[in-house]
């Protein structure tokens, strides 16, 4: 049998995004700033399309910016608020110690450049707490930028009153949706949202291309200059099949949320029931205000890579933060974040599942991985250390 | 990142596994940072390895080294075990990605461990000089 299940990663794209992309390339093919008939029809594909994608989140299409991803949406709202309130003196971010690598590294760069950088803990549920953000509120604060749901443990923020405080101290907000567009109700008015990265490929669409919502009246500066593209605010002549594709992919996604949300959910609950099964496991952040596809989990004395290709050789494709599959020899920032120690975190899965997954799937899952755990246990010294420990 | 064949040849089918109950040398080594751990037992007769057999908590790669080291060493005198490199254990794994060469030090690490162990407990003389391993930096 055959299972992805890392849609946290990238989603397939779908039939109705590929069949809206289709003639885009070979029909649909001029420079939507050409103002002959077939420029025209490209504009009105991207109109269109800026037109769907407001509606999914509740924004006014002017508000709606297209761009490469998720990462160039982080940087560009990151950045610009912080530049445009530098100039008002105020030199200050507020973010969580969780964040995606996009918003994280931009933080950084940040710092470096004499801004002030806050990271809020998000204790071991993996959840902000509204008061922490309250607490961290200064004069000078530019910027609070909390991701809406997060990409590694699931977890999905109180973005609602994180925003009313913001809104309440007079302090710009971005959140990166990027794991949440798509996924669950986000309404950037009632979300009390000035500013939101989303991206095409988590919900079903193609790579390479975003949206970054931009409350009306915040004048933030341009990442990519150039043409007069995007309403002057972001140039370079526009991905139309894959504008095209991604706001067909998330017309998709939000009409059938609701019916989406009770499948997934009652397969994360299977999986996860399934999974904690195993001796010395552990699901990682809130059970609850998790992602409707999200499953991660810890297996004490078993290393994440090995599980990992282990998994692959039986056809099931996951994910794992292990010191290393990361490549950096330290565990995910995320689980650390949320109070694992190290050698916990070495052990960590994460299945991230979509609509196309099925009970059967899920079983399969549950079936093949305790005796992958216990070939991993039986050949690891430090199981055998854990288990000494446990018996004393 | 990907691995050769020969590096997965080894981490799904790994020869040498277990642990040796009258083992005459044991060797435990750690990545500190990474947090994986090789440990290795020796039997030895007549300062040949007779057998060998390892544990591994660590990586596809950490897993694949510690297959392949073990079956270089297994019949081997002592002074050929003790002159295997970590680069002759990546070679014979038709190499492994840059971020991977840390993995296949602890390989290298286990077995001189376990070479001393074993001087220790019968107190056989060695030059200290042998067993110092080098500070490797990623
Ligand atoms: C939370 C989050 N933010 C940002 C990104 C980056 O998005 P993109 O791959 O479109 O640049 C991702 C995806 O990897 C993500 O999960
Ligand atoms: S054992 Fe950790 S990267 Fe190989």
């Amino acid at each position: 049998m055959k299972v992805y299940a890392d849609n946290a990663a990238t989603t397939k794209i779908s039939k109705v995004a590929l069949d809206a992309m289709m003639p885009c390339f070979q029909e649909f093919y001029g420079n939507p700033s050409s103002l002959h008939s077939v420029g025209q029809d490209a504009f009105h594909k991207v109109r269109d399309a800026r037109n769907i994608v407001a509606e999914c989140i509740n924004a006014d299409p002017n508000d709606v910016y297209f761009s490469s991803g998720g990462s160039e949406s982080d940087n560009w709202a990151i950045k610009g608020a912080a530049y445009l309130m530098a100039k008002k003196g105020k030199k200050h971010i507020i973010s969580s110690k969780f964040e995606h690598h996009a918003v994280l590294h931009t933080l950084n760069a940040l710092e470096k450049d004499g801004f002030e950088i806050t990271l809020l803990d998000v204790y071991e549920n993996g959840l902000v707490k509204v008061e922490d953000v309250k607490n961290a509120i200064r004069e000078d604060t530019a910027l609070v930028t909390i991701m809406y749901a997060n990409n590694e443990i699931g977890t999905v923020q109180p973005i609602r009153e994180i925003g009313a405080v913001c809104r309440e101290k007079g302090v710009l907000f971005h959140t990166d949706a990027v794991q949440a567009v798509g996924h669950i109700p986000v309404d950037v008015k009632a979300d009390n949202i000035d500013m939101l990265s989303l991206s095409g490929h988590k919900f079903h669409g193609p790579k390479g291309v975003g949206a970054l919502y931009c409350k009306k009246g915040i004048r933030l500066p341009n990442l990519i200059e150039g043409g007069a593209q995007e309403r002057n605010r972001r140039a370079g002549t526009e991905n139309v099949p894959a504008i095209v594709g991604m706001a067909a992919a998330l017309k998709d996604a939000c009409d059938n949320m609701e019916e989406n949300t009770k499948k997934l959910i009652s397969m994360r609950e299977q999986l996860i029931d399934g999974i904690l099964k195993v001796e010395r496991s552990r699901i990682n952040g809130d059970r609850e205000h998790r992602l409707p596809g999200n499953v991660s989990v810890c297996f004490e004395g078993v290393e994440g890579e090995s599980l990992l290709l282990y998994l692959d050789l039986m056809g099931i494709s996951a994910s794992s933060g292990s010191a290393c599959t990361s490549g950096s020899l330290d565990p995910s920032h995320v689980l650390l974040s949320i109070g694992l120690p190290h050698e916990v975190a070495h052990g960590s899965l994460r299945l991230s599942l979509c609509e196309e997954n099925t009970p059967e799937e899920m079983e399969y899952i549950i079936e093949q991985i305790p005796p992958i755990i216990n070939r991993l246990r039986d050949m690891s010294p430090l199981w055998e250390k854990i288990v000494k420990e446990g018996n004393n | 990142m990907e691995y050769s064949e020969k590096v997965m040849e080894h981490f799904v089918n790994p020869h040498n596994v277990g642990k040796l109950d009258d083992a005459d040398g044991i060797g435990e080594v750690g990545n500190a940072k990474c947090g994986d751990i090789m440990k290795m037992y020796l039997k030895i007769e007549n300062e040949i390895i007779t057998d060998v057999k390892f544990n591994t908590y660590g990586c596809a790669s950490a897993i694949a080294t510690s297959s392949i080291a073990t079956d270089m060493i297994k019949g081997q005198p002592l002074s050929e075990a003790l002159k295997l490199t970590n680069k002759a254990v990546v070679e014979a794994l038709d190499g492994l990605p840059a971020v991977k060469i840390h993995c296949s030090v602890l390989a290298e690490q286990a077995i001189k461990a376990a070479v001393k162990d074993y001087y220790d407990k019968n107190g056989i003389e060695y030059d200290a000089e042998m067993f110092k391993f080098e500070e490797h930096h990623h």
